[in-house]
C-alpha cells in the first residue's frame, strides 16, 4: 500500500520562486524606463538631440513659414519608406510637392497622399454683398476650417486602420488661429489610437496645439539671412544664392521619451542643401 | 456503384435558375462526378468517397445541411443506379437511402407520375389501371413493349430501379452572377443594402465552394424611369434614327454600373458590401431600384501568410475599406500616391492607386545596411511647399527686379532676390493656361524668382513666377 504526501508552499515563498524562475521584475521597481522604439530623422544632428521620433507617440514639428519644418518632414519620410514601410501624409492645404519628396529620397509608392481642401463649403453666413473682401475673407477661413475638419476625419481613420509606420497630419498652412480650433480630445484621441502601436503620428503646424498630448515638441526656425551669409554663397549662379547653404535650427522644447521628466529647451542647428547647388 | 441525387422542389422559373446554380455547387463540394440531370436535380457518383465523408447515410446527410446552408430544403437519395436515385429523391421527402437490390421494394409505392413522362403515355397507363410504378414494374415485358415499344420497357426498366448508365458529367460554371428582381422600387440605400448583402454571402459562398476568391465586383442597377423615359419616347419620335438612339439611351438611362476593382484578390461578403455601400453614397443612383444584378470575377485567392521579419503593412481588406472611406471625406482623385510625370513642366504628377508593393524578406540586420546603403547621410534638402492654385500676386518691378510683392497672405519688401531662371516647354502643343496647372496638354513659359520676404515671424522665403504671354505674377509656393 502506497501514500502520497503533497506540501503546499505559502503563497509568499510561491511568488518568490516564480520571480526567480521568470526573472520578471516589477514596473514599479525599474530604475529606468524601457526607451521607445524610434525613427531616425535622418539629421544627425537633430537625431544626436533627440533620439528620434517616437512610435506610438504624437510629435509635434512647429514653426513658421521656410523654418525648415518640410525638410525634416520629407527626410523623415525618406528614413521610413527606405525600411519599406507604409506611410501616410494627410495634407490638410495641398501643398505636398512630389518633386521636392523624390529628391529628398521618399519612396512616393510608399506614401499614401491625402489632399484635404477645396471642398465646397457651405457657409451658414450670408454672403455680404457690401463687403466682397470680408466675404472673401470669411469664405477661406471657411474653406480652410474644413480642410482641418477634413484632415482630422482622415487621420482618425488611418490611425485607426494600423499598419503604417508613419502618420502625418501636414497644417503647416493653416493659421494658428484655426489650427488652436481643434479640440483638445482630438489630440488625446489621436495619442491614444497610437499607444502601444508600431505608428508614430506627426503634426506639422505653425504653432503647437497638442499640449500635453504630444510626446516630442521641435521647434523650428531658420537663422536670419544675414548680408555675410549672402556674401559667403555670392560666389554660385545667381539662381542658387539665396537657399544654398540656409541654416535651420531646431529646439526641442518637451520630451517623453528618455527621462521620466520633460526635456526643455535644448538647441541644435543644422545646414540644408538646394538640389541643384550645394 | 452507389449515386446520390439531390432534388430541390421549387416553384417559380426564376427560384428554379437560382437553385439551379447553388446545385450543382453543393455537389461539387463533395464529388467531382456530378450530371446536371435537370433544373431541379443533380446527380453525383459517391463511389470511393467512403473514407472522405464515411457511409453513403452520413454523406446523404451531410449533403442535407449542405443544402441547407445554402438556403435550400433539399430531398437527398442514395441508390445504386442514377435513376432510381433521382426516382426516390423526387418521390420521398428528405433523407433516403436505398440498399442494393432493394430498389425495386422501395420504388415501389412511388406514383407513376414521378417517372416524368409524356401526358399520353401517362393516360395509358391510368387506363390500365397502372397508378405506381409496383403495378409497372409488375407487368409481362413483351406484352408492353408490343403495346409501349422500347419506352414501355425502358419505364419499366426505371420502376424496377434496374437501368443502368453512367453519368453525363456537368462542365462546371465560370460565372459567378446573381439577380434579383425587386417587388416594388426602393428608393433607399439602407433597404438596399440588404439585398447586396444577401447577393453578396451567396456569391461568397459559391466562390467559396470552389476555393476562389474576386477582385473584381461589377454591380448593375436596374432604375425605375418610367415617367422619364415616356418623355423621351414622345419627344423623338419624329426621325426614326433619333429614336433609335434614343432607345440605346433609354436602355443605359435605365441601368446604374457600378464596378468595384480591388487590388488583391478577398472574399469577405460584409467588405464588400461596406465598400459598395460607400460607393453608392458617393455615387448614389438617380432613380429608384427595380433590379441588382451583382457579378463576381473570380481568381485564385492570395496567399496568407507573409513573411517573419516583414514590417508591418496595413491590412489589405483594412486598408481597401479605409480608402474608400478617405474617398468619401476628400474626393476619390485625391487620394493615392504620386506618380511624377516625366516631363519638366512644373508640378507635373499624377495620382495612381495606392497599393503598397509587398516588402522585401530581408532580415533585420539586412534591412538596416539596405537603408544605411541607399540613405547616405547628408544635410536635408529644400523643401517647397506649394499653394495650389497659384496665388495671383502684384509685384512691383524695379531695374528687371521684383522690390515688392502682395498677394494674399504675403505682402512686404523683397529683403533679397535671385533670378530670373527661365521655364519654358510644350511650346508646340498649344496657348499656355493661366494657371491651371493639371492642363497637361498645352505649353508654358516663365521667368521664375526665389524671393525672401521679412514678415511678423522672420523672413520667409517664396518661389514667385511671371508667365511670359500674359504678364501677370503668381506665387508658386514657399521653401520649408
Amino acid at each position: 500500500m502506497a501514500s502520497a504526501l503533497r506540501v503546499f508552499p505559502s503563497p509568499a515563498r510561491d511568488r518568490q520562486t516564480l520571480a526567480e524562475i521568470a526573472g520578471v521584475v516589477p514596473a514599479s521597481r525599474l530604475g529606468a524606463r524601457p526607451q521607445p522604439e524610434t525613427i531616425l530623422t535622418g539629421i544627425p544632428q537633430v537625431d544626436g538631440l533627440t533620439g528620434g521620433v517616437p512610435r506610438g507617440g504624437l510629435t509635434e514639428v512647429f514653426g513658421p513659414a521656410s523654418s525648415g519644418r518640410t525638410s525634416l518632414l520629407l527626410s523623415l519620410l525618406a528614413q521610413v519608406t527606405a525600411r519599406e514601410e507604409v506611410c501616410a501624409l494627410v495634407d490638410a492645404s495641398d501643398a505636398f510637392d512630389p518633386h521636392s519628396a523624390a529628391v529628398a529620397g521618399v519612396d512616393l509608392k510608399r506614401v499614401l497622399w491625402v489632399r484635404c481642401g477645396k471642398q465646397v463649403f457651405r457657409s451658414s453666413f450670408p454672403v455680404s454683398r457690401k463687403n466682397p473682401a470680408a466675404a472673401e475673407k470669411r469664405k477661406t477661413r471657411n474653406q480652410k476650417l474644413a480642410s482641418v475638419e477634413q484632415a482630422l476625419r482622415a487621420a482618425d481613420l488611418l490611425l485607426q486602420a494600423g499598419g503604417f509606420g508613419l502618420v502625418v497630419m501636414d497644417l503647416g498652412n493653416i493659421p494658428p488661429v484655426i489650427a488652436r480650433r481643434v479640440p483638445l480630445t482630438s489630440w488625446f484621441r489621436f495619442r491614444r489610437t497610437v499607444e502601444n502601436t508600431d505608428t508614430a503620428l506627426v503634426v506639422v503646424e505653425q504653432e503647437a496645439s497638442a499640449k500635453s498630448c504630444a510626446s516630442l515638441v521641435l521647434k523650428t526656425r531658420h537663422l536670419a539671412i544675414s548680408n555675410e551669409h549672402l556674401a559667403k554663397t555670392g560666389a554660385g549662379p545667381s539662381h542658387a544664392r539665396l537657399l544654398s547653404g540656409l541654416q535651420l535650427e531646431v529646439e526641442v522644447l518637451n520630451s517623453r521619451i528618455l527621462q521620466r521628466k520633460p526635456v526643455r529647451s535644448a538647441t541644435t542647428t543644422f545646414e540644408s542643401r538646394t538640389v541643384w547647388f550645394g | 456503384m452507389p449515386y446520390a441525387a439531390i432534388y430541390v422542389p421549387v416553384q417559380s422559373p426564376q427560384q428554379e435558375a437560382a437553385a439551379h446554380a447553388v446545385l450543382l455547387d453543393c455537389a461539387q463540394a463533395f464529388s467531382p462526378r456530378v450530371e446536371d440531370t435537370a433544373a431541379d436535380t443533380v446527380v453525383l457518383g459517391i463511389a470511393g468517397l467512403e473514407r472522405l465523408f464515411g457511409p453513403p447515410a452520413r454523406l446523404a446527410q451531410d449533403l442535407a445541411r449542405r443544402a441547407l446552408e445554402l438556403g435550400l430544403a433539399a430531398n437527398i437519395a442514395v441508390a445504386a443506379n442514377p435513376d432510381a436515385a433521382v426516382l426516390a429523391a423526387r418521390g420521398f421527402t428528405g433523407v433516403t437511402v436505398i440498399p442494393p437490390g432493394k430498389q425495386a421494394e422501395r420504388l415501389g409505392s412511388l406514383p407513376v407520375d414521378v417517372l416524368q413522362v409524356a401526358p399520353e403515355m401517362l393516360e395509358t397507363l391510368d387506363r390500365w389501371g397502372v397508378r405506381d410504378l409496383r403495378h409497372l414494374a409488375a407487368l409481362p415485358e413483351v406484352a408492353l413493349v408490343e403495346r409501349l415499344g422500347q419506352e414501355g420497357l425502358r419505364l419499366q426498366k426505371l420502376a424496377r430501379g434496374a437501368l443502368e448508365r453512367s453519368l453525363v458529367q456537368a462542365a462546371p460554371p465560370l460565372k459567378f452572377e446573381e439577380t434579383m428582381e425587386l417587388e416594388y422600387p426602393v428608393a433607399l440605400l439602407e433597404p438596399l443594402a440588404f439585398v447586396l448583402g444577401r447577393l453578396l454571402e451567396h456569391l461568397c459562398a459559391l466562390l467559396g465552394a470552389r476555393a476562389l476568391a474576386t477582385n473584381e465586383l461589377r454591380l448593375v442597377l436596374g432604375l425605375d424611369l418610367a415617367d422619364c423615359s415616356e418623355e423621351v419616347s414622345s419627344s423623338s419620335f419624329l426621325v426614326s434614327r433619333e429614336n433609335q438612339a434614343s432607345a440605346e439611351q433609354r436602355e443605359t438611362r435605365n441601368e446604374k454600373r457600378y464596378c468595384l476593382r480591388l487590388p488583391l484578390p478577398m472574399l469577405d461578403s460584409r467588405l464588400f458590401l461596406k465598400l459598395l455601400q460607400l460607393e453608392l453614397r458617393r455615387h448614389p443612383p438617380e432613380a429608384p431600384v427595380v433590379r441588382v444584378t451583382l457579378a463576381a470575377e473570380p481568381v485564385k485567392p492570395r496567399p496568407g501568410q507573409g513573411g517573419l521579419f516583414l514590417p508591418a503593412t496595413p491590412a489589405p481588406d483594412r486598408l481597401e475599406l479605409t480608402l474608400a472611406r478617405l474617398a468619401g471625406i476628400v474626393g476619390a482623385h485625391k487620394i493615392g500616391a504620386a506618380e511624377i510625370l516625366d516631363t519638366h513642366r512644373p508640378d507635373a504628377f499624377q495620382m495612381k492607386r495606392f497599393v503598397p508593393a509587398a516588402p522585401r524578406g530581408l532580415k533585420p540586420l539586412a534591412r538596416a545596411a539596405a537603408v544605411s546603403a541607399r540613405l547616405k547621410p547628408c544635410p536635408p534638402a529644400v523643401a517647397l511647399r506649394r499653394f495650389r492654385p497659384p496665388l495671383a500676386a502684384a509685384v512691383e518691378v524695379r531695374a528687371g527686379e521684383p522690390v515688392r510683392i502682395a498677394a494674399s497672405e504675403i505682402q512686404g519688401e523683397a529683403a533679397s532676390v535671385s533670378g530670373p531662371w527661365r521655364n519654358s516647354g510644350d511650346w508646340w502643343k498649344g496657348k499656355a493656361s493661366r494657371i491651371d496647372t493639371d492642363a497637361h496638354g498645352s505649353n508654358w513659359a516663365r521667368d521664375e524668382w526665389d524671393i525672401a520676404v521679412p514678415g511678423n515671424q522672420g523672413i520667409a522665403l517664396y518661389r514667385i513666377y511671371r508667365e511670359i504671354q500674359s504678364g501677370a505674377w503668381f506665387v508658386d509656393g514657399t521653401y520649408d
